[in-house]
């Protein structure tokens, strides 16, 4: 006969103190988002499946027409590879301060407060880190997430009354933000009209849904186009993403847009309230929602 | 991951942390009962992994900065990016020129957020003089070596 067999107590089992206490440090670092976005009513994601539909002109838009109505809002640039809110939102390349207890957003147009990696990065640099050179696919999606949570968590938001989050084309970063930020209020889609975003978008419209997480409305972008000179409207793509998408996620269409040139290239060169206009409807809409919930 | 003494059943504490090279993390655990020690090996994937969470092995020794993990792993960030603030009052110890001077080849991007933790070191050790002996005792103490 042999010798009984060793037990070995289970991971569960062993429970003495634990100098390395890595999982209270997870516990920390979603402790701290929830308690910084406590101040903050409401946190809404702005998303689309597809890229070039004008997401973070509509995030500027909605921004800016709601801080026009007297609300403390808040853009967190998502879009980590390709920022453009801080531009949009003029908000200027100064130093961010550094307190104690966070980073002070930059103060964009209206008195916006904005976060973005365009803040952080040199002109032009991508969005790169240092690690290892092999393998980077690997760590890439925590480093992102980690940036996001930072921004979340260690940017002085202060008081608002909603945080805009302009996520990037693809649902990648809903993810990310919902585990972050459970108790997310919900997402605006934007899309465009044609056919091909329709599908696309209707992908993101998915997502949402797959994450419990409320489609909030609608925006269609590009819906038309008027001329600077005659004022009269034409068609700029075929289709109706805008309200089919917004009958299958069950969610108003919150507005409609026509491109306007002169509007896109104020927008372009950090004159976001030039679309508050434009926006108005839909912004009036989403706090009315919003606030009946 | 924890380490049980199959002999004393006793859970092992961690001990010590070391950068042996070649990107390997070295965490070294002893038994309270017999002081046996093992040490953990990560390969360096591991070792970016963990590090890519935030999370320090072997536990925090100072409390989390703003904007630490993007600030200490962010390549091209703005050299003026931030303004750090600056220690004040008569407690903040002064910079050896050695120190002052291998605290500029630090990134500037991340340069205010290290000085502030040498900083803070040396005033809570009553150090007057931050020195680069200094400088590399806190990177030891508070596992500072990714930083």
């Amino acid at each position: 006969m042999g010798e009984a067999p060793r037990r070995i107590r289970t991971y569960h089992e062993v429970e003495e103190a634990d100098r390395s206490q890595l999982r209270s440090q997870i516990t920390a670092q979603r402790d701290r988002v929830t308690e910084r976005l406590s101040s903050v009513r409401h946190v809404v994601g702005v998303m689309s499946g597809k890229g070039g539909v004008g997401k973070s002109f509509v995030t500027a838009g909605l921004a800016t027409a709601l801080a026009r109505r007297g609300r403390r809002v808040g853009v967190l640039d998502g879009d980590l590879h390709g920022p453009t809110a801080a531009r949009m939102l003029a908000a200027g390349k100064g130093r961010l301060e550094v307190h104690a207890d966070g980073v002070v957003p930059a103060a964009g147009s209206l008195g916006v407060a904005v976060m973005s990696s365009d803040l952080l990065l040199s002109e032009g640099a991508p969005l790169r880190w240092r690690e290892p050179g092999h393998d980077r696919f690997v760590w890439r999606g925590a480093l992102e997430a980690g940036m996001l949570r930072e921004f979340l968590g260690d940017v002085a938001w202060g008081v608002l009354d909603l945080l805009l989050v302009d996520l990037p084309p693809g649902t990648d970063r809903l993810d990310a933000l919902v585990e972050l930020v459970p108790r997310l209020s919900g997402v605006v889609v934007v899309t465009i009209p044609s056919e091909a975003s329709f599908r696309a978008v209707r992908r993101a419209v998915q997502a949402a849904r797959a994450s419990h997480v409320p489609v909030l409305g609608v925006v269609e972008n590009m819906a038309g186009y008027r001329c600077e000179h005659c004022r009269n409207e034409g068609s700029l793509f075929q289709g109706g993403a805008g309200e089919r998408l917004a009958r299958e996620a069950g969610a108003p269409l919150l507005s409609r847009i026509a491109f306007l040139p002169e509007v896109q290239a104020a927008v372009d060169g950090g004159a976001a309230p030039a679309a508050a206009d434009a926006l108005a409807p839909a912004a009036e809409a989403l706090l009315a929602l919003l606030e009946a919930a | 991951m924890k380490f049980l003494c199959v002999d004393c059943d006793r859970q092992m504490g961690f001990a010590e942390r070391a950068l042996p090279g070649d990107g390997t993390l070295a965490a070294v655990f002893t038994c309270p009962t017999c002081g046996r020690a093992v040490a953990m090996l990560t390969n360096p994937m591991e070792t970016q992994l963990v590090a890519s969470l935030g999370i320090q092995i072997g536990g925090r020794t100072v409390p989390e900065q703003p904007f630490e993990r993007t600030r200490s792993t962010l390549q091209g960030g703005r050299d003026d990016a931030f303004a750090d603030p600056v220690p004040t009052g008569g407690k903040s110890p002064r910079w050896a020129t050695a120190a002052a001077e291998r605290l500029e080849r630090v990134p500037s991007f991340v340069r205010g957020m290290v000085k502030r933790i040498y900083t803070d070191y040396a005033a809570e050790h009553g150090i007057e003089v931050v020195t680069p002996e200094v400088m590399d005792q806190a990177r030891r103490e508070l596992g500072l070596e990714g930083m």
